[in-house]
């Protein structure tokens, strides 16, 4: 770890998360892609929202924002925009950016705005203690859902997919040198990435759920999961309601501010010549 | 006419008085009666290198301009009533991160979806209260065209030099109306920005005198690698729970604007010398009574205006100044009753006050405030 306390800010440390905790995980895997992909520190920007996993973004040595519950991609977006040349990364919780934050995820995936949003998914509300959330599988349990949880949960991956994202994998806490590829994969994609990571809650989820403590919650992460690579030479038996890992999507496509600024360029030409100064636009001049 | 003369509408003036400040990062999504300012902006931002954006809904378009500021660029939206209740939980952020944006509402009726095209002037109190918690909150409400223009530009001025949100509060007949104005040469205005530090080294983001100071403000992407967060904060931008330090932070952002009310205070007065009947008023209500005020002294009646270019903070002082030799004072507005509170509170129990509020999307016309007037004779 020593190589990557340079990533960290060591004053906002220690860290408010449970022991066991995924988090931690999920942030170290995201360092190590950053060092991997050789990112300069001073033009990257980490953008959160609210949730236990959005105050990763306090721990990272980085120009870090920790916004409004469910809006990190709309804040990302307006600094994307108003500078394409900074690499934004938005870290969000599974009810941060699916449930209050939807709008925000799948309007950011359709303009396919170079952003890498790692979707840390551990299937509750942490911070609030424990209620279901648009992730968490049918019959499970949270403080809100006592006698299991109804509503079907969201495949957060085939929803980027659709929805417009070029880049779009999932991993787990277990499968950490997995999600660090996913993660570098993700990063040097121009355009709208997700990667979702699995993780574990054993405070709200695990124990509301008696999977056990976060051993047995990283078994239970593996246990329902398998890579996309084997899924299809495995017999449906060895698949069935389990989740795809690995790269789920790779189709790279034009990039939003990209294409915004070769627009601007075009306009700017054409308006070379053009005399009216800020106020020629006025429709009825005299 | 000099040749900068123009026939415009206010949301136009507005959008031009935006660029002329140095407008360079719009974001919003369409609503009557402000529409005209986005499609303005995007007509006209990609020509001077700036960047427009049409949001999903308005709290992702306050978002986006919250995020192109802290990426140091000046940055505006635009809305109406049902949007500027969307904006609200993020207008308390950039007021408590210390970002400055301008928000546009030109105001339309409601409640809820309410008269999408009739005119209302009741947002005032949300524009002061909408966000959850103590925060203060500077609007400013152009009564005319070219106050569109002034008004917005001077917004900028604000925002950037106290890093605080600034409300420019329009309505439907200001955002709508067509006036011939002539607009000032580009050349002559001089914009302010942000402060920002000279390096990275020791950087503090929220380290200011505590009566009130202002932070130096640096940009993302410029090597201060600073954090930003809706919790209360310490000098370094480090959540805390500290309630001395949120006292501290919370009563410094609240001096703040205290002290630069003088300097944000704007007004027009007509015919208060003497004036033994003031009318007090703001927006497109104004422009009725300052007919209906003309007329009274015409027929030799002692009336006299005031109009409040700037709303918040309440320029207790002014109004209190203004209305002291009155025996009445009269409050024409669009909306049941908002600005008369504050004059209420501003002037004591010392003068009556005519409450002349209305609600029918219709601008007042002058005798009905004239009336108002004779009445109170």
């Amino acid at each position: 770890m020593s190589e990557f306390l340079s990533y960290f800010r060591r004053d906002m440390l220690p860290h408010i998360w449970c022991p066991g905790c995924g988090h931690g995980t999920v942030t170290g895997a995201l360092v190590r892609a950053i060092d991997r992909v050789g990112l300069d520190k001073n033009k990257v920007c980490i953008v959160s929202g609210i949730g236990c996993s959005s105050r990763a973004v306090g721990y990272l040595d980085f120009d870090t924002l920790h916004t409004a519950h469910g809006r990190a991609l709309a804040f990302a977006t307006g600094i994307k925009l108003a500078r394409p040349e900074l690499k934004v990364i938005v870290m969000t919780g599974d009810g941060d950016c699916t449930a209050i934050g939807g709008n925000h995820f799948i309007h950011a995936a359709r303009r396919n705005i170079d952003i890498t949003t790692i979707a840390m998914n551990n299937n509750i509300y942490g911070m609030t203690s424990g209620q279901y959330s648009p992730m968490t599988p049918k019959g499970m349990y949270g403080t809100t859902a006592p006698y299991g949880n109804l509503e079907r949960s969201f495949d957060l991956c085939e929803l980027a997919k659709a929805a417009g994202a070029t880049y779009v994998g999932r991993a787990t806490s277990y499968h950490v040198p997995l999600l660090i590829d996913l993660i570098e994969a993700a990063l040097k994609n121009k355009g709208f990435s997700v990667v979702e990571a699995l993780e574990q809650c054993p405070t709200y989820f695990g124990r509301k759920n008696k999977i056990g403590g976060p051993v047995e919650m990283l078994e239970w992460l593996k246990e329902r999961t398998v890579n996309v690579k084997v899924a299809s030479s495995l017999p449906p038996e060895k698949t069935e309601g389990k989740l795809l890992i690995g790269e789920l999507y790779n189709a790279p496509a034009p990039e939003y501010t990209a294409d915004y600024d070769e627009m601007v360029d075009k306009v700017q030409r054409r308006f070379d010549s053009f005399q009216g100064g800020i106020y020629g636009c006025a429709s009825n001049s005299d | 006419m000099t040749k900068n003369a123009k026939l415009m509408q206010g949301n136009e003036a507005c959008t031009l008085g935006a660029l002329a400040a140095g407008l360079e990062f719009y974001a919003g999504y369409p609503i009557t009666p402000s529409t005209e300012i986005a499609e303005l902006c995007a007509e006209e931002l990609p020509k001077v290198g700036g960047r427009f954006i049409q949001m999903e809904d308005e709290i992702g378009s306050i978002a986006a301009c919250i995020g192109a500021s802290l990426a140091g660029k000046k940055a505006m939206t635009a809305t109406s009533g049902p949007g500027f209740s969307l904006m609200q939980e993020c207008l308390g952020y950039a007021s408590l991160t210390e970002v400055p944006i301008v928000i546009v509402d030109v105001q339309r009726m409601g409640p809820s979806t309410g008269m999408p095209t009739s005119l209302s002037q009741s947002d005032l109190m949300q524009a002061r209260w909408g966000t959850h918690g103590d925060h203060p909150v500077i609007v400013l409400a152009p009564g005319s065209v070219k106050e569109c223009f002034e008004l917005t530009f001077r917004a900028f001025d604000i925002a950037e030099t106290y890093r605080v949100p600034v409300i420019v509060l329009m309505d439907e007949t200001v955002g709508h109306m067509r006036e011939k104005v002539v607009l000032p040469d580009p050349a002559t205005l001089k914009p302010k920005r942000r402060l920002e530090p000279d390096t990275p080294a020791g950087y503090l983001p929220y380290a200011a005198d505590e009566d009130g100071g202002v932070p130096l403000m640096a940009a993302f992407g410029d090597g201060y690698r600073w954090h930003v967060t809706g919790l209360f904060h310490d000098e370094a931008g480090r959540p805390t729970n500290s309630g001395d330090s949120a006292s501290r932070l919370l009563k410094r952002l609240m001096r703040k604007v205290e002290k630069a009310a003088p300097w944000i205070e704007d007004h027009f007065e007509e015919s208060l010398e003497g004036a033994e009947i003031v009318v007090v008023s703001f927006g497109s209500s104004a422009m009725s009574s300052l007919s209906a005020v003309r007329r009274a002294r015409r027929e030799g009646i002692a009336a006299g205006m005031l109009r409040l270019k700037s709303v918040w903070p309440f320029p207790d002082e002014l109004v209190k100044k203004a209305t002291s030799g009155a025996r009445r004072v009269i409050v024409p507005e669009m909306n049941l009753g908002q600005l008369v509170l504050e004059v209420e509170r501003a002037i004591g129990c010392d003068v009556t006050v005519t409450r002349l509020g209305k609600v029918n999307g219709e601008l007042f016309r002058p005798e009905e405030i004239f009336s108002a007037i004779e009445a109170a004779l």
